[in-house]
């Protein structure tokens, strides 16, 4: 069965609220409005203005209520328009919801899902497209997941609303309209996917390329026009941000040799530094025959001419130049 | 008085949009005399935990309340315990209110497995979930949404979804929040939605007329707090009486959990001490100031008086109860001197509710807990 990504994440918020009567969404246009991006289409029809609940523009203060219902034994959905206004609450998700277990000695554990679409958008310059990944994986006491496909859509938005725990749910405004297909057991209501593993979507033996999100398709996209070449390109979804699956990175690399990151996040203590530091520590370093490669956003705020924008955000190109050095062609 | 019964009259309210409660208010002997216990305790925790600090048993912040125990009183004495209570930093007599013990309280603050979050939250994170009290919160303002949402869902667990308009709870949030942090955006966020959703939320501002050494009136536009947040009901509270606190939640409380949504209510108190424990507290007011309130408005003074007034204890009996909670106190001082540091593995542990990570990083790339199945052998 083929399904939007946009269609993925509804539907797995519409089978989390069926099955649990605590869960329930709020945020900006959620409602009425029926979802700036329409991913919550008809769930206010469906479960009333109780439990599908309109706010105010008032990040800080709807973020910290959501964070306060979870303490008093809800489950929160906390839809953000778009990541970007979740600076705003920032305090929140890390202050409130992320330490509070670990304060409280246990005492108080904080279920809450934070979404919306993160990630640089389309036309929309600087304040409106950025990446969220590195801001969030720092911290402890996050569970932070980045869905690709529809399939990830539809297994990380359950696991998350599920966990115990605040886990941010990083979302791309350019994929909601992108459809998938999905198989029977991901159109189950029982299916999740595990926090904390990534998923190889396609094998390679000469090198490794790790991104998430959007980039995933990058990636891919990539990987056939390195396939043309003759590089045959192992290409890993990440999934989860934190946890970050450094095994299955590791593992690729010892069968490949060679390593490039991808995001659409700034390089500076992003993800793909992380990754870099990992495999240093990790029993892949001794397998490595080429320094690693970072294709990451160009390190300025975004412009919104196409023409630089399109340059400041990785493209498939950049990420096939970067694995050619990586396995030393010319490129 | 009519036995172990008798009536307080409260000192006078200022009302906002509301007619207030009635200024006479009914106790026990039963209740009066726990009251005084419970206040000389908190009275002396504090000083306690002022000693502590000055012999360096004690580190970093330390926010102390004396002065102001009549609010956490009186709020405790006007709720019940399934009523939510979500405060500042300046938490310790709260928890002591809200079921915990002094020993752990002290405990927590030496830094001691036995604390009340085993030496994991210090003086500003400290939680009584049982009894409903949510901590504790080192950040200006930030615990005024949490409080809002608290009674969310107060109101969504007892209508099973969160009904609108004049619907009862079962439970109210009583919100704390101090004069600094009533500037903060957040504040009026979190009363902005609770009005339009009725919540069944108190929001209590203990004006204690200092932020850190800030007046009210070189940081507020408007200092009459308790009718700051239109269209939101509130009252002007002798936070110094025990039994006016009480009556006033008791009479918001009412209010909320009727259906018709949140309140406000202006805690009129005062702190002995600075901010905190950094702060000698006296280069923004004077000496005078503190020894004239002390003199003339103290807590618990007011509470003997009422508790000799109505006949249920006498000056002997006073003095013999004092010393009892100081021996209890210092008992408990004790305890937290010498109970137990800690085990290092704590270190690793509830970082993440229900499932442990099975393996979490130490500081210099040995992994602290659980083995990391790719590190480099």
């Amino acid at each position: 069965k083929d399904m939007t990504v946009r269609d993925a994440l509804n539907s797995a918020m519409d089978e989390e609220m069926a099955r649990d009567p605590t869960v329930f969404v709020m945020g900006e246009e959620v409602g009425d409005y029926q979802g700036a991006y329409k991913v919550t289409r008809g769930l206010i029809q469906k479960y009333g203005p109780e439990r599908v609940i309109d706010t105010p523009i008032t990040e800080i203060g709807f973020t910290g209520m959501g964070v306060g219902a979870s303490m008093g034994g809800l489950k929160p959905i906390v839809e953000f328009m778009t990541f970007n206004f979740s600076m705003q609450a920032i305090d929140h998700i890390i202050n409130s919801a992320a330490k509070i277990n670990y304060m409280s000695a246990g005492d108080i554990p904080c279920p809450i899902v934070f979404r919306g679409p993160n990630g640089p958008a389309a036309g929309v310059a600087a304040q409106h497209s950025q990446c969220f990944a590195s801001w969030y994986g720092h911290c402890p006491g996050l569970k932070v997941v980045s869905p690709f496909d529809s399939e990830d859509a539809r297994g990380l938005l359950k696991a998350a609303i599920r966990d115990p725990n605040p886990v941010v749910v990083l979302e791309n405004e350019l994929l909601y309209g992108s459809t998938f297909q999905l198989s029977d057991e991901a159109q189950s209501p029982d299916f999740v996917i595990p926090i904390g593993k990534a998923k190889i979507m396609r094998q390679g033996k000469d090198v490794t390329i790790v991104a998430f999100s959007r980039m995933v398709q990058m990636a891919l996209e990539a990987a056939e026009k390195l396939a043309q070449e003759g590089i045959s390109a192992e290409v890993i979804n990440l999934r989860s941000i934190r946890p970050l699956d450094v095994k299955t990175i590791a593992d690729s690399v010892v069968k490949t040799n060679r390593l490039v990151t991808v995001e659409d996040g700034w390089h500076m203590y992003g993800v793909g530094s992380e990754i870099a530091a990992s495999i240093m520590e990790s029993y892949a370093f001794d397998y490595l025959d080429a320094p690693m490669e970072r294709v990451a956003g160009a390190d300025v705020p975004m412009p919104y001419a196409k023409n630089l924008e399109d340059a400041a955000i990785p493209q498939a190109d950049n990420i096939v130049s970067a694995a050619r050095r990586a396995c030393f062609r010319k490129s | 008085v009519n036995g172990d019964k008798g009536q307080v009259e409260i000192s006078p309210v200022q009302c906002y949009k509301t007619d207030g409660p009635s200024l006479w208010v009914d106790t026990t002997k039963e209740e009066a005399v726990q009251a005084l216990r419970d206040i000389t305790t908190m009275r002396r925790l504090e000083i306690s935990a002022d000693l502590m600090y000055k012999s360096q048993i004690i580190k970093g912040f330390c926010h102390l309340y004396d002065g102001q125990e009549a609010v956490a009183l009186g709020m405790n004495l006007g709720s019940t315990k399934d009523d939510h209570i979500v405060t500042s930093y300046r938490d310790h007599c709260f928890q002591y209110i809200r079921g915990d013990s002094v020993k752990r309280i002290l405990a927590e603050l030496t830094g001691r497995s036995t604390g009340s979050t085993k030496g994991k939250g210090g003086s500003m994170h400290m939680y009584y979930p049982k009894n409903n009290f949510w901590g504790g919160n080192g950040i200006v303002g930030a615990q005024v949404p949490l409080g809002a949402g608290l009674a969310l869902a107060a109101k969504y667990h007892a209508n099973k979804g969160m009904a609108r308009g004049e619907v009862s709870s079962k439970a109210v949030s009583f919100t704390l929040y101090g004069d600094g942090a009533a500037n903060q955006g957040q504040v009026f966020e979190a009363m902005n939605m609770a009005y339009l959703w009725k919540l069944p939320c108190i929001f209590v501002i203990e004006n204690n007329k200092y932020g850190m050494g800030t007046s009210t009136s070189k940081a507020s536009s408007n200092e009459e707090f308790y009718r700051r947040y239109d269209p939101l009901p509130g009252i002007k509270v002798d936070g110094m009486d025990v039994f006016s606190v009480k009556q006033c939640c008791k009479f918001a409380r009412d209010y909320c959990l009727s259906g018709k949504g949140p309140f406000v209510l202006e805690m009129n108190t005062y702190r002995y001490h600075g901010h905190s424990m950094s702060d000698p507290g006296l280069t923004y007011r004077s000496r005078e100031e503190v020894s004239g309130i002390r003199k003339e408005r103290d807590p618990i003074d007011r509470l003997k008086r009422i508790v000799t007034e109505l006949g249920f204890m006498t000056d002997a009996e006073i003095k013999d109860l004092e010393k009892k909670v100081r021996a209890e106190v210092d008992e408990a001082v004790e305890f937290a001197k010498t109970s137990p540091e800690p085990e290092l593995k704590e270190l690793y542990t509830e970082v993440f509710a229900k499932e442990p990570l099975p393996y979490i990083r130490g500081t210099d790339g040995i992994y602290g807990h659980g083995v990391c199945e790719w590190a480099r052998k």
